[in-house]
């Protein structure tokens, strides 16, 4: 079955190059809101899935791309274990495919690390309809370039993945919830301070005036990290974390466009008419309205960030921030050497 | 080569570039005499060496970027070397090119405490970045165990592992940004002082592309709290078998230790003659475990290890009851290789990954193919991580015993391969495990790698011949398949 899935798609990207026709990668469509909208014919790899190979004690797990994200956590919580990134699951419908291509990771991201950063390795389709396995299944390999790690976030513009190994880590025991009611640049302040002890943070947003501080490890661990912070205790805060994760917080109000500015974690607090939730630490802003663009990008940028239009919205003014122009000549170059026809994804992240 | 001995063709590119080179305002230390060259002759794979054609000393970026235009314009090879410590042969340098030396860039231009980060440039030492971070009470995770003299450049070309790598990852995971000149001379800026950049994942490429990508001209790093408290313990066990089972038993268990290395007994030995520890004599295995975090963190993990330590059948637990019994723990581990020097005059290091659970398989196999080869090897390595280090020991001055324990080494390599696991785990590739290359990737994908050397160095001029083989060398050694008597991508360059 493995095979003849691949052979097919093999077949199939070729014959899209070879006749100049695009397509459009999709896994489970949870995430067609995001990105540039793209032309072309549906290349479906969700009938793509299952668990390819997982040794609980390697900490490693190989996972086919349509396998849904839920299905992937389930297995990990039977032996304790999970995904660190805590990706978005966007109502159900994620796979590790989609997750992987868009690079999302949630809140245990600035304490955990990202998608990339638990990435082993990667089996793709490449734009010529070649099928090619880089990294691997171990936790240590520098053999060859990284081109897993280029393939996360690159948002299938650079080849269809298909497979791809992860490094998982075992699940903490306890977890709490701390709350404070702090201003927004108090808020930051305390997140950085924190992050520079050895405490086992593991979330941090504030939102309306409220800083929420998730620990997660050890039972003794976190008791004592919760002696040491003060603050009150946020009973049943699991909710509010999982609705941070899905982006499903009253907050990002459905209809209403939403921006994703990712800054320097020190970064002051700064105005866009709109009111902001920080989470990462103060690693990300988001902002929900209809807001100015050259305001939401020139705001990020003085900040030495990044701004996206991660949902809804004007999508004509480019979704993902303008790149310098020498690393927009990189990035054309990577993409006629993956994607010689232009064929995958085209237009989905940049205009190529 | 020598310099003195230059065709007249390469002798006449030499008089044009040295001239080029000189024109550079400000002045840069440009080396051209013979005697001025031999020190970088080689890095730390010393078994092979050449004379470049000219070495360049770069105070600034600048600089480097008319290094590299000067270069390109004549075709000339430019091969980036740090301080040297590279045991796969990245930075051997070419007797047809330039060697551009990074060390005159050490300046640390910003640390930052609140933010965790320090800004350096390349030719920073490792130890120093975790110097003038230790008053923020913070440090640089990644640790090689040349991190006395190696520098970040070379760290970050390499994606340079250490001791701590299961708990605190490789270099890769603790960079935010770096500055980088392509073959064009543009500077690249991968990365940010986010926790991610707009695009594709341009600093993850160009970590570990072992100077074929770019010259690394600026990085800054992201730094981690120093714990509160660090237990060291030493095991024994009966043999290598029950020592991994250990290993495996301790991550099953949900503990992720700061390092979890295993010596065998030739190496317990050798550590034993030369630092006199007082090692159980009857041990076949060592495990030496560090579990560190804040105060009760690292309690926890500790009683936890213990336990299963006891219950893997460990004869002997000696946990370090102070700093100081902890640095004689570690003594072992440190100075094993110095102490391996006592068997045989020389030695040759591997490296490679494998699953875990294949560990006690492998280092029978290896065992087995000394005995064929007639070689004694010992086993020094980060076990948790699955990457073995077996040493090789040979005698430079038998003829032909160089090459043996270097076909030895290349068959431990593909034995690596054929259990899933990789042909290395943090030395790289270099020129050293060019041909093992062929055995790991297929051909298509070798092509893909040459495609994506040249999205940055379109020129061809950045540290060619290293890291990726041809598909030429490829199918003289048999490692990738011709089918139906045609070549793979005939465009890509065979020499």
């Amino acid at each position: 079955m493995a095979n003849d899935f691949i052979a097919g798609l093999c077949a199939r990207v070729a014959a899209a190059a070879s006749s100049g026709s695009p397509l459009r990668i999709r896994g489970g469509g949870s995430k067609d809101f995001y990105g540039a909208p793209s032309t072309g014919e549906a290349c479906d790899v969700s009938s793509y899935s299952g668990i390819v190979a997982y040794e609980p004690r390697e900490l490693v797990l190989t996972v086919r791309a349509g396998t849904p994200l839920a299905q992937v956590e389930a297995a990990l919580a039977q032996e304790r274990q999970m995904l660190a990134f805590e990706p978005p699951h966007v109502a159900g419908g994620a796979t590790i495919g989609g997750i992987v291509a868009t690079g999302m990771s949630g809140p245990r991201r600035p304490y955990a690390g990202a998608v990339r950063d638990f990435v082993l390795g990667t089996r793709i389709v490449n734009g010529k309809g070649e099928d090619l396995n880089f990294g691997g299944r171990v936790i240590k390999n520098v053999a060859g370039y990284d081109v897993s790690r280029l393939m996360t976030g690159a948002l299938g513009t650079l080849g269809v993945i298909t497979e791809i190994s992860f490094k998982v880590l075992p699940s903490p025991t306890a977890e709490a919830t701390l709350a404070f009611e702090i201003g927004e640049a108090q808020a930051i302040d305390r997140a950085n301070h924190w992050a520079g002890l050895p405490l086992p943070l593991s979330a941090t947003s504030w939102q309306d005036g409220v800083l929420r501080v998730r620990l997660s490890g050890a039972q003794s661990a976190v008791a004592a990290a919760r002696a040491k912070l003060g603050g009150e205790e946020v009973a049943g805060a699991q909710d509010y974390w999982q609705g941070l994760r899905e982006h499903r917080l009253p907050f990002f109000a459905p209809g209403i466009p939403v921006w994703r500015i990712s800054v320097p974690q020190t970064a002051k607090p700064f105005d866009l008419g709109a009111p902001q939730l920080v989470e990462w630490g103060g690693g990300l802003r988001w902002a929900c309205g209809d807001l100015d663009v050259f305001a939401v990008r020139s705001s990020a940028e003085h900040a030495g960030g990044h701004a996206t239009l991660f949902r809804g919205g004007d999508r004509s003014v480019g979704v993902f921030h303008p790149l310098k122009p020498a690393l927009a000549k990189i990035h054309q170059r990577l993409k006629a050497a993956f994607d010689p026809a232009g064929i995958l994804n085209p237009g989905r992240m940049y205009n190529f | 080569m020598s310099a003195m001995t230059l065709t007249p063709a390469l002798s006449q590119a030499r008089g044009g570039l040295l001239e080029a080179l000189r024109a550079i305002r400000p002045a840069l230390t440009i080396i051209a005499d013979d005697e001025g060259l031999k020190p970088f002759e080689t890095d730390a794979f010393i078994s092979h060496r050449e004379t470049p054609m000219l070495a360049a000393l770069p105070e600034s970026e600048d600089q480097a970027r008319a290094v590299v235009d000067a270069c390109r314009v004549r075709g000339v090879p430019v091969v980036s070397r740090g301080a040297g410590t590279g045991i796969s042969g990245g930075a051997i340098p070419r007797s047809d090119g330039v060697l551009l030396v990074m060390s005159k860039m050490r300046r640390v231009l910003d640390v930052d405490g609140k933010a965790r980060t320090a800004t350096v440039e390349p030719g920073v030492r490792n130890v120093q970045v975790s110097e003038v971070a230790a008053p923020f009470g913070l440090f640089y995770a990644p640790d090689p165990s040349s991190q006395l003299i190696c520098s970040i450049g070379g760290n970050v070309a390499e994606n340079a592992g250490g001791v701590h790598c299961l708990k605190y990852g490789l270099t890769t995971h603790n960079l935010m940004a770096m500055r980088a000149i392509d073959s064009d001379g543009d500077v690249i800026e991968a990365g940010s002082g986010a926790l991610d950049a707009p695009g594709y994942d341009l600093m993850a490429i160009l970590t570990g592309s072992e100077g074929n990508l770019g010259v690394i001209t600026q990085v800054k790093v992201r730094l981690t709290p120093l714990p509160e408290r660090t237990e060291t313990l030493l095991a024994a066990f009966p043999s290598v078998r029950a020592a991994a089972e250990a290993v495996s038993e301790i991550i099953g268990a949900g503990i992720i230790p700061a390092a979890l290395e295993m010596m065998d007994r030739v190496v317990i030995e050798a550590c034993e003659r030369y630092m006199a520890l007082g090692f159980p004599r009857e041990a076949e295995a060592l495990l030496l475990v560090e579990v560190d975090g804040g105060e009760e963190e690292a309690g926890a993990a500790l009683a936890d290890v213990c336990r299963v330590l006891e219950r893997c059948g460990a004869g002997e637990v000696r946990v370090a009851a102070d700093e100081a019994e902890r640095a004689r723990l570690w003594k072992s581990r440190k100075g094993a290789f110095t102490a391996l020097a006592t068997i045989l005059p020389d030695f040759y290091t591997i490296d490679g990954t494998i699953p875990r659970r294949c560990l006690p398989d492998v280092l029978d196999r290896i065992v087995e193919m000394g005995r064929e080869y007639g070689m004694i090897v010992g086993n020094v390595f980060h076990a948790g991580d699955g990457n073995i280090h077996p040493c090789i020991f040979y005698d430079a001055n038998q003829p032909g015993e160089l090459e043996r324990s270097e076909e030895f080494g290349g068959r431990i390599l593909e034995l690596c391969v054929e259990v899933g696991g990789t042909i290395t785990g943090e030395h790289g590739v270099g020129i050293e495990k060019l041909r093992q290359m062929c055995v790991q990737f297929r051909a298509p994908e070798i092509a893909a790698f040459h495609d994506v050397k040249a999205a940055f160095d379109p020129a061809g001029i950045l540290n060619p011949g290293k890291a990726v083989p041809t598909l030429r060398r490829c199918s003289e050694w048999g490692g990738t398949h011709v089918q139906g008597g045609r070549m793979p991508r005939p465009d890509i360059p065979r020499f």
